[in-house]
Formats: structure tokens, sequence, C-alpha cells
């Protein structure tokens, strides 16, 4: 399945703010972001909870929902923006 | 024979940690230590993999209790399990949730039924002699380098570094890390700091700002923070509104000076930054904004003659040499003058570019390879990076094999493919020429 207009919008969000040497439109929307995937580690998750926050006036919590649930792909962690984020 | 007890709670009825919100006392943590000891398999050597520091520290008291070492690796990666194991063919590991690592005993953490009406265990000693951990670093081809740290010397250790915090024994301190206990940082200022202190550890590990907040802001009013510039970098940023602590602790990377005063202005309290190595521990401690000068721990002296650096006395075991530039000072300080160009050290995870360099140059089809490392003066967090040469393999090809031996927070970012390295008549790489070719690659 093809990205949305967010998800894409996502994933340039994640290449800027990690410094990803991959173009955002390489990111496949159902495929991993930790490890084996994009190769995302705890650190970037740091750094993109604060994007995240900053961009769509979200902070991440890890007792919301399953950690690794929502950061197992573009489309889970779009899906978790859109849902959660400041109406 | 010398020796010192577990733990310096002075009565059997005080706090010894919070878990979950709910107070454990010192009476229930030394029976759960006591029920755990008796099952433990009989056997020299321990893996505690729990993520509950609560359960973490039962564990690791529970083997001091029966004699049991506990191995604390630098990585989890496949390929250092593996070698660990080759090393100690009796580890076996200790659990709280699911692991998968190849061809070693796991031991699921029991549910330990904890009696109220027992009669009062006494709080166990633990001869000062006895080798209660040991501490690896991964040497230049990879191979496990073994630390041992003696319980004398971690006790003696962690009561040095209240001493240098300010901190009043007994005072029922809650003390949060955002650190594992699994590595020397975590073990001695998340835990030991609290055994040997009789103040209150707390089992969570909280992650994201939001959470840290939320975790401070359950526990009782004495309490303080023990963390990574990373996580205070993200906390700072993101948390309008700060608990109060009566310190902020931290170490792992250098911290810089203007985030330190943020941090105080902040949360209205002192901020501590420890400095230590693998070989000997924490050993000197500073208030950054009095001073870039770092206090040595009570009893620790530095020595600097024709073979470097080394501290000596107090708690240090091993005097082994500092890799570290520092300057001693007349009055009996010292100044870090640069970190050793070797080591790389990510969020408290710490590699040689040398043990880095050879996993990569290990791999087939690799015919030569070499990790760089940016300047990070500027204070944001640096990756390594890495240029190869190796026609004929994919980047993916050689991340996947890099990964299983080279934690991921070392994996190059990015890695470049070159057509060769800029070494010199010698054979050697300078970083100045390394320098020139990533300006070169990052222009394309």
């Amino acid at each position: 399945m093809a990205a949305s207009l967010a998800e894409k919008e996502l994933a340039q969000l994640i290449v800027t703010s990690l410094n990803l040497e991959v173009s955002a439109d390489e990111i496949e929307p159902d495929a991993p972001l930790y490890g084996e995937g994009l190769g995302l580690d705890s650190i970037d998750i740091l750094e993109l909870s604060l994007a995240v926050s900053k961009t769509y006036g979200l902070q991440l919590k890890s007792d919301d929902e399953d950690n690794s649930k929502i950061f197992s792909s573009l489309r889970s962690l779009n899906q978790h923006i859109q849902t959660h984020r400041a109406k | 024979m010398a020796a010192f007890p577990l733990i310096s709670h002075s009565k059997r009825d005080q706090v010894f940690a919070y878990r979950a919100g709910l107070p454990v006392s010192v009476a229930q943590f030394l029976r759960e230590v006591e029920s755990l000891a008796q099952i433990l398999p009989e056997r020299h050597h321990i893996l505690n993999l729990c993520a509950d520091r609560y359960r973490f520290a039962v564990g690791f008291s529970a083997a001091l209790l029966r004699g049991q070492t506990s191995l604390l690796p630098p990585n989890y990666t496949p390929s250092f399990v593996a070698r660990l194991g080759q090393s100690f063919p009796d580890m076996y590991c200790l659990a709280d949730s699911e692991v998968q690592l190849p061809d070693i005993e796991v031991m699921q953490y029991p549910q330990v039924p904890v009696k109220d009406d027992a009669a009062m265990p006494s709080v166990p000693a633990i001869p000062a002699k006895q080798r209660a951990a040991l501490v690896f670093t991964s040497g230049s081809t990879g191979h496990p380098v073994a630390h041992p740290k003696s319980w004398g010397s971690l006790c003696k250790g962690a009561v040095a570094e209240a001493a240098s915090l300010n901190i009043t024994r007994n005072s029922g301190m809650a003390v949060l890390g955002t650190v594992p206990a699994q590595h020397m940082y975590g073990l001695e200022s998340s835990m030991l700091i609290a055994m040997q202190n009789g103040l209150v550890l707390v089992a969570e590990r909280p992650f994201y700002p939001a959470d840290i907040c939320a975790q401070l802001a359950a526990l009782p009013q004495l309490r303080c923070l023990v963390t990574t510039p990373i996580h205070l970098r993200s906390l700072l940023s993101e948390s309008r509104h700060l608990p109060a602590v009566a310190f902020v602790l931290c170490a792992t990377a250098p911290l810089a000076p203007q985030l330190a005063s943020e941090a105080e202005a902040r949360f209205g309290a002192p901020l501590y930054e420890i400095y230590g190595y693998t070989e000997a521990g924490m050993v000197a401690s500073r208030r950054t904004t009095s001073g870039a000068a770092w206090h040595l721990l009570a009893g620790v002296g530095l020595v600097q003659d024709e073979n470097g650096s080394r501290m000596v006395g107090g708690h240090v075991e091993i005097e082994a040499p500092l890799s570290d530039v520092i300057a001693g000072n007349p009055d009996g300080t010292f100044t870090l003058h640069g970190r050793s160009a070797d080591m790389v050290n990510i969020a408290g995870k710490r590699s040689s570019l040398s043990s880095l360099n050879h996993h990569l140059n290990e791999i087939p089809g690799v015919r030569d390879g070499v990790f760089f490392m940016p300047d990070d003066s500027d204070g944001a967090t640096k990756r390594p990076l890495a240029f190869v040469v190796a026609p004929g393999l994919r980047g993916e090809d050689i991340l996947g094999a890099l990964r299983h031996s080279v934690d991921a927070v070392f994996l190059p970012r990015p890695l470049y493919f070159v057509a060769e390295l800029p070494r010199d008549s010698s054979g050697k790489l300078t970083r100045a020429a390394l320098t020139q070719l990533l300006e070169r690659c990052a222009q394309k």
C-alpha cells in the first residue's frame, strides 16, 4: 500500500530530525523502524519523540501503549500520532 | 576476614525500594533475596538481565549470597554473548522477560511468595574480597576483557560517592535512574548508592521526558535523578514543569556547561557529574556550574609519571592507566583535556574504534574499511561513520553483518562506499586525510 500524505510528512520529519541517509520516499510504510528495518535505536526514538512533540504537539509516553508497537512501522507511528495529537 | 553488609539500612521496616508506586520494606527485600538464593542453580557466573531494577538488585544480592559473580558485558549482541559463553561455560541468565540469546540456560525470575509473618531476616555480610562482578570491555579484536570488582571495592565506592554528593545516609531519599543497572554507572549510581547508604531504590527506568517527570512526581519529595546528557537534554526541551529534586546526577558523556546551568535553574537543584572508567569505576565528581575541575572521591589519588596517569587508593582495585588526557591541579583536583581518540562513547555505551574496525574488516567481501568519529565539540550526539572498500557488497549486507557483532548505537551512519582509503606511505590513516575524504563524500 502506498504511503498517505500524512505518512509522507512523517517520513520527512524522521529523515530530517535524525539526519538519515535515506530519502523520505524510500521509507516503506510497513517496514519496521527499529533494528533490521530502518535501523533506528533508542537514542533515535528519543530524538524523534522530541520532533513529534514539536511538530504535532503530542508527548509520547511509554505507558500509553506498547512502545515497540507504536514504533513498529511508519504506518503505526502515524496512526498513533493522528489518533492522539492535540486537536 | 573483613566483610561488608549487603545493605546499610538501619531499620527492618524502612522502605528499601519503590516498585510500581508501592513501597517494598527492607525485611521484604531480604526475604526475597533469601528465597531466590535458595533456588539459583549451582554455578559461578550469572548474566542478570532483569530490566526491573528491584529484581536486578534481588538477583545480584542472591548471587552474592551464593558466591556467584555477576557478568556485565558492554553489549548483548549475539557475537559478544557467544564469546562470553565460551569464556564462562557455566554462565546462566536470570531474566524477567523473554530473552533471545543463543545457547544459554535462562532462568525466569520467579514469583517469590513473600510471607509477612516470617521472622525478621538478618542482613547478610559478604566477604570484602568476594568477586561480586566482572565488568567487560570489548578488546581490539572484539574479545571480552574482564575487569573484576570485589564486593568491598563496590561498597567503599558507593559510600565515597554519596559523601561527594553531600548525601545524608539513611535519609530515605528515593533514587530514580534513567539508566539500566547493567553497566558500571547504573550499577554504582542507581543501585549500590541506594543499598550502601540507606537510600530508596526505584525499580522503574523511565525513558520519555513525560515518563521521567511523572515517575519523579509520584515519589516522596526527597528524591534525586540519575541520568545522562541525552535524557537531560530531551527532558529540558520537552517538559515545562520539572518536579523538585535534591540533585541531578549525570554521567557517561561530557555535559555542555549551558545545559548544566539550565538544568540547575529549572530543577532548582545542583547538578553533579561523575567521572569514571571501567577499570576503576567512578573516581571523581564535580558540580558542573562551579568549574571544570574534577574532585577526586575520598581516598582516591592521582598519580602521573612517565607511564601516564592512573588512579590509586580508596576503592580503586586496579591501577590501570587512563585513556583520557588529564592534568592534575595543585589543589588536588584535575582537569580533563581530552577524551581518548580511540574511545567512542554513545549514551553510556563504550567501544573502541579499533574494535569496530576489526569487526568491519572481518566481513567477507570487505577489502578495507575504517570507522571515523566526527567532531562532537558542539555537544550534540554524534554517531560514528565508516568508509568501506567493498565492491560487490550492498550497504544492507554490511550493516546486517555488523549488527551481529556491534551494538546498534555504533552502526555507521552513514556508510560511505569508496574506491580506496587515503592511506599514507606507511599504510596509516590520519584524521586529516579521513576528514578530507568525509568532505568529498558529503558533497556528493
